[in-house]
């Protein structure tokens, strides 16, 4: 039971996976089977992802300045970027 | 060493790891110690690989650590009657409750180890009596009443404990509190029917809940800890905000909830000085015996030594499992 996991789990049907903690087993099938146990006894979700920890690269909350700084420069990426007149509708 | 939970593999772009402690100037720690302070001031929530203050982590570790032992431990009292239940409705119900505190457990090892310690080393120092677990787990369940009165103001308390805790500033720790605290309310409401039920029998069965609530009352208040005075780091905790309310505040609120439920259940609180008090807008109660508080906390409780016995033969017995379960994963990697 030596490697540890992060466990996703999809709440219902349309919305994405989200990770809801970890847990330790000792193969991914393990891992499957103890998540449904742990983290789904009450319908909580339809789908699980079970992926081993040592496997994930991650940025670190503070790291937004640097890290994230490209996509806080390009504000033509949001729809409010665009002027268009009022009296045209649907959009 | 063990690898952390939530990811902890590092990406290269810069960020403020522990590695790099050896370059870390004095200057930089004031700012990294500023920017944490300034995070929680802000209410927002300190996440596993911020950098935080060794007190911190040290105070976090601790925290949870004893909480997640109590899940566990907490399963034993209870768990004896689950080949004992009177029904095959109760018994489904006590092993669904039971189940659940396994599952708060995990919850709570996997928030610890977001802060770099690994779980199975918390197992060892809570079975070498290295950390403690909640007082209340070592007194005895002579009876079935013991159940419902478990349920009742056992998780009553642990409820009026653990919401506040949804806000914890610790993320990973204030995540599992919002999973456990959804699961508890069954375990109340369960244990308060299941009196309500033996209320209506007879003689004999009103006697006996009214027994066990004799038993576990003064225990229930002392799972809030020591009063406010002789609670010395309950100023630091609530500056940080791992703690949202000082233990006298939340044992007031405790009593003031239950009693009306002792009302309409038809027990007596065994607490000759327990009243409205008008002025307050609060129940006076009685004195707590602290002395048997320490005592129990001490390790010379009713059933200390029993809890940590039966916890290390599950786990010495549990070996055998982990091997099996390690050498049929090597077999597979080996084609
Ligand atoms: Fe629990
Ligand atoms: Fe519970």
């Amino acid at each position: 039971m030596n490697d540890l996991y992060e466990v996703f789990v999809r709440g219902k049907r349309g919305l994405n996976h989200v990770h809801v903690g970890s847990l330790h087993a000792s193969d991914d099938e393990m891992a499957l089977r103890n998540a449904r146990d742990l983290y789904t006894r009450r319908n909580e979700g339809v789908s699980i992802w079970v992926v081993k920890a040592s496997h994930i690269t991650a940025s670190s909350p503070d790291e937004k300045d640097p890290f994230f700084a490209p996509s806080a420069d390009k504000v033509y990426r949001h729809p409010t970027f665009y002027d268009i007149p009022d009296d045209v509708p649907h959009m | 060493m063990t690898e952390r939970s939530e990811g902890i593999n590092k990406h290269s772009t810069s960020g403020h790891s522990s590695d790099e402690g050896g370059l870390m100037t004095a200057v930089a720690e004031t700012d990294l110690a500023r920017h944490f302070e300034h995070t929680i001031e802000r209410d927002q929530r300190i996440e596993p690989r911020d950098w935080m203050p060794e007190a911190y982590r040290a105070t976090m570790i601790r925290q949870i650590a004893q909480h997640a032992h109590s899940e566990i431990i907490g399963m034993q009292p209870e768990g004896d009657w689950i080949t004992r239940a009177p029904s095959l409705r109760r018994k489904a119900i006590l092993l669904a409750k039971v189940q659940d505190e396994a599952g708060h457990g995990l919850y709570l090892y996997s928030a610890a180890e977001t802060l770099g310690v690994d779980r199975a080393d918390l197992t060892t120092r809570l079975i070498e009596r290295r950390q403690k677990y909640s007082s209340i787990f070592n007194y005895p369940t002579p009876a079935y009443a013991d159940v419902g009165v478990i349920g009742w103001l056992v998780d009553g308390a642990a409820i009026c404990n653990q919401v506040p805790l949804c806000r914890s500033s610790y993320g990973p720790y204030a995540r599992a509190m919002i999973r456990i605290c959804k699961e508890e309310s069954f375990h109340q409401r369960q244990g308060y029917e299941l009196l309500m039920t033996m209320m209506r029998g007879t003689d004999a069965q009103r006697a006996m809940v009214q027994d066990a609530v004799d038993r576990w009352w003064w225990p229930s208040l002392m799972m809030f800890g020591p009063p406010d005075q002789d609670s010395p780091n309950t100023a630091r905790s609530m500056a940080w905000k791992v703690k949202r309310h000082t233990n006298d505040e939340l044992r007031q609120r405790f009593v003031d909830m239950t009693v009306p439920q002792a009302e309409a259940l038809g027990v007596t609180l065994p607490d000759p000085d327990l009243r409205w008090n008008p002025e307050r807008g609060h129940h006076d109660f009685g004195p707590i015996d602290w002395d048997e508080f320490k005592r129990v906390l001490r390790g010379d409780g009713p059933c200390n030594a029993e809890r940590i016995d039966r916890r290390r033969r599950a786990h010495e017995e549990g070996a055998w499992v982990r091997e099996a379960a390690a050498a049929h994963a090597a077999k597979r990697r080996t084609p």
